[in-house]
């Protein structure tokens, strides 16, 4: 095993050798670094050339400076000693580099996380409805989704929903035509999703629509969008409700033990709800984490006091609940802070942004700095999911459906286990193995793939510093997007390997 | 529906004789069966796909439009305008495209601040956008087939040069790759031959995928017998690369090909978007909408109409790829235990009366044995 992680990384580091050699020459023929000079008026123009000459080392041939840049690049083995050399601007690539890295790590993980945790739950409820109209119906968007380019989902976002929003929380009251427009959209999806006998799903479009259209007229009514809220009230039904659902599918219902520990958590996040609100008022970033961990141990100790034959199945059902239950505070926390956030000077009335990663000298506390981050990722967030959202969703289906045809599926029906054990314990966790090195793959490639979006929302993550410096004809900065990317890449390749092998015994590496 | 429903009958005959029953009725059908060749039985199917039919059909129209309105070859086309010729701006440049009653109007799909017609630019763009797809997308098939047939035949240090070589490849991000070669070509090349060359440059960097995949199916598929029996019988290297191998991978190459196709036009769009790609004197889709996002509040046309036939087209060939997977590849689509037990009733049955049954019936057609 160490033997294969070693000889593997060794070839990683000549892959990275040969390809850095490659951008760099590249880089390099792709135009004249003194361009922009040449042309210029200014009266010091030639101390102006020779400046930059210096700084980027020009008077080298190209294969020659690849070598200098490598030996300050080797020194990144040290982490203080880094010389990624100078930005055609004289600013240090590192300093360039370790901005711009934070910001892309911020705009792709949201988008990360949120497409596989819904792109695999649809693959698998396809799967498990396979030619249903829901099949056909996300297959469709799937394709569709699939074939947006990036560029047009972003302006068609930055005019509807950012603009059309914002113009809307002006006088935040939806007109009747709207909310039966909501609602009919509800009814079609519910009609979709529904299974059985026509008239049932025919039923079930009916309570979608009417359920959509009364929530919506509320919400209007109430002046919900000015001054938005989730309440004592709507915390403790949506928690009974979470608990219910997790409970279902990791214990099933029948393991009452289960249902109680998770029921417990969730009223134990309601009981604490006021309480715990003058704490929050003075929040960081460091204690929410805390508390987060905090929650998930309560729910572990209490599905563990719950105890039964089976301890574990208590204290997932319970420690999801406990998440999700203080998930749910944390965001009727932010929705209270919404009114500040929107009177605030630097926004005026128009939270949601179409450029940037946040509001320039915007003051106030954790939580509208909070929502000054989330209205800003909001638009690309939604439209890097959209696009993975797709891959994600077939990868899981196809995935899904050929472990539903195994063998050992037969094995497990054939002696009598319920169908949620059957799906959840034998073809799910199965079917996460392709999956997982699917993602990791991804993710590879992920950090180095946003280019487009942090360019069409003005982001100055990694993606844009890339094709910035790559107008300027600027090697180094180049080079350093290209030394992180394919350090990810590399690694990630090496993790999905041996995730390989760790979860699916019948594959082993060879050492 | 009403096609969907034909497509249903037309298959029964042709799954009927895949029954063998002894005496001369099966011999005659087992005869039939036999003379079904390999790419007979894949058309069948694929024509079996509605979904699959349609995008192909629609995207012949597509092409047709295009061509024969802009003109190609120096031809000229039926359409008025060219993409850049400036005309006065009529009435503010509103498309005066009409449905019912069906008219075009003197500018169909609008006009630009310029006064340059709308349509004129997007059918060029069509043009210009669906050769660079199919060139990105040959030669890297072309580049991806030969790298992995070397691979995956002759291995040793062949093969460990070339997956090295891929690996150099696959490790720097696509889009950057191409960014820089594209710009190359920009700056080296004459404007108007300029998309050609970036298709050209940008096929010479996605060819990897596809060389995984064709040297792991060399590698099983160089092990079976007949492959053995070829040697023995003192075929050379290339006959049994060209006439014993390759025939039987041709359904991976041609599935993972179109649907690189489809991956293509978005890079190319989104290259032009950034400035990387095609640029200024030429058009193409990506160009278009960057060039016109800014106007998206005054003349929406200009945006919405290069942004769906970029959706259309991409759509098109991706359905076309899904077809040709399931035509190549049957066993890819099982069919269901679990939908078997809940309804006991034949697929031709079920089928009849659902949307998109063409697909359910293909699936099941090659596990009956």
């Amino acid at each position: 095993m160490l033997t294969y992680i070693a000889r593997r990384l060794v070839t990683a580091v000549l892959i990275l050798l040969g390809a850095s050699f490659v951008v760099y020459q590249l880089t390099a023929l792709s135009g004249d670094p003194l361009h922009d000079l040449r042309a210029s008026n200014a009266p010091n123009k030639d101390q102006l050339i020779q400046q930059r000459i210096d700084l980027l080392n020009l008077d080298v041939p190209a294969p020659v400076r690849y070598f200098q840049w490598l030996g300050g690049a080797v020194r990144c083995v040290i982490p203080t000693q880094c010389d990624l050399g100078y930005a055609i601007n004289g600013q240090p690539v590192t300093e360039a580099l370790g901005r711009a890295m934070g910001m892309t790590i911020l705009l792709v993980s949201a988008a990360a996380v949120l497409a596989i945790v819904i792109g695999v739950a649809l693959g698998i409820v396809t799967a498990l409805r396979q030619y249903s109209t829901l099949d056909y119906g996300v297959t469709f968007m799937a394709f569709l989704f699939f074939s947006l380019p990036v560029f047009w989902v972003a302006v068609l976002l930055k005019e509807f929903a950012a603009i059309g929003f914002n113009n809307f929380l002006r006088d935040p009251h939806i007109p009747l035509q709207t909310i039966l427009l909501i609602g009919l959209v509800s009814a079609v999806v519910w009609f979709v999703c529904a299974a059985g006998t026509l008239p049932r799903r025919f039923g079930a479009a009916a309570i979608g629509f009417v359920l959509a259209a009364a929530v919506m007229w509320v919400l209007s009514a109430t002046g919900w969008f000015a001054t938005p809220g989730l309440g004592l009230a709507v915390i403790a039904l949506t928690g009974t409700a979470i608990a219910f659902g997790t409970t279902l599918l990791a214990a099933g219902l029948r393991n009452r033990r289960a249902l109680y520990a998770a029921l417990a958590s969730a009223g134990a996040g309601v009981v604490l709800y006021f309480p715990i609100q003058p704490l929050l008022a003075q929040a960081t970033g460091l204690m929410i984490f805390l508390l987060a961990v905090a929650t998930v141990l309560a729910g572990l100790a209490a599905g563990y006091l719950m105890g039964g034959y089976d301890r574990r199945q208590n204290m997932s059902a319970a420690a999801i609940t406990a998440f999700l239950t203080g998930g749910l505070i944390l965001l009727d926390r932010y929705m209270q802070a919404w009114p500040a956030y929107m009177d605030n000077s630097r926004i005026n009335g128009r939270p949601i942004a179409t450029i940037g990663s946040q509001t320039p000298n915007l003051r106030g506390d954790f939580w509208i700095h909070g929502l000054d981050t989330f209205t800003h990722l909001l638009l690309p967030t939604i439209a890097l999911l959209l696009i993975s959202l797709a891959s994600y969703s077939r990868y899981a289906r196809s995935s899904m459906l050929e472990i539903m045809n195994m063998d050992y599926i037969r094995t497990a029906r054939a002696k009598g286990l319920s169908e949620r054990t059957v799906v959840m314990r034998h073809a799910f966790r199965n079917a996460l193995i392709p999956i997982a090195t699917i993602v990791a793959f991804d993710i590879g490639g992920l950090i180095g793939g946003a280019v487009i979006t942090e360019n069409v929302f003005a982001f100055a993550g990694m993606g844009q510093l890339f094709i910035k410096s790559l107008e300027r004809v600027d090697p180094n900065p180049v080079m350093g997007v290209f030394l992180v990317t394919g350090i990810v890449a590399l690694v990630f390749n090496l993790i999905a390997d041996l995730v390989y092998s760790a979860l699916d015994p019948r594959v082993r590496v060879k050492a | 529906m009403t096609t969907t429903t034909k497509t249903v009958k037309a298959l029964k005959p042709g799954k009927a004789p895949k029954v063998s029953r002894p005496g001369k009725a099966g011999r005659a059908a087992a005869r039939r069966q036999a003379g079904l060749s390999q790419g007979q039985l894949v058309r069948r199917r694929f024509l079996g796909n509605t979904a699959a039919v349609a995008s192909l059909v629609l995207f012949v129209l597509i092409l047709v439009l295009a061509y024969s309105a802009g003109g190609f070859l120096g031809l000229p086309g039926w359409w008025k305008y060219t993409h850049n010729e400036v005309t006065d701006v009529l009435n503010g440049g509103v498309p005066t495209l009409q449905l019912l009653p069906f008219s075009l109007g003197e500018h169909p799909f609008g006009q630009d601040r310029l006064g340059r017609d709308t349509f004129a630019q997007t059918m060029r763009g069509v043009q210009i956008s669906v050769a660079v797809m199919a060139i990105i997308g040959l030669v890297g098939g072309f580049i991806g087939v030969v790298i992995g047939a070397a691979a995956g035949y002759f291995r040793g240090w062949v093969e460990t040069l070339l997956m090295r070589l891929t690996d150099i490849v696959i490790i720097i991000p696509l889009i950057i790759l191409a960014a820089v070669l594209g710009q190359v070509a920009s700056r080296s090349v004459p404007a108007g031959v300029q998309p050609y060359f970036l298709g050209l440059f940008v096929g010479t960097v996605v060819w990897t995928g596809l060389a995984r995949l064709v040297r792991a199916e060399f590698l099983s598929l160089r092990e079976r017998e007949f492959v053995d029996a070829a040697r023995i019988a003192g075929a050379s290297s290339a006959r049994i690369i060209f006439k014993h191998i390759l025939p039987n991978a041709v359904g991976v190459i041609i599935v993972s090909v179109t649907l690189s196709m489809s991956a293509a036009i978005l890079l190319e769009t989104s290259l032009s978007y950034i400035g990387m790609g095609v640029k200024a004197p030429d058009v193409s889709l990506g160009l278009l909408i960057s060039q016109n996002q800014e106007a998206f509040s005054t003349r929406p046309w200009l945006f919405w109409w290069p942004g769906l036939f970029i959706v259309a087209i991409c759509l098109c060939v991706n359905f076309i790829g899904d077809g040709l997977r399931d035509a190549f590849d049957p066993r890819q689509k099982k069919f269901n235990a679990r939908r078997a037990k809940e309804a006991p009733v034949p697929p031709a049955a079920v089928g009849s009366g659902h949307p998109g049954s063409g697909r359910d019936l293909a699936g099941t057609d090659g596990s009956d044995d």
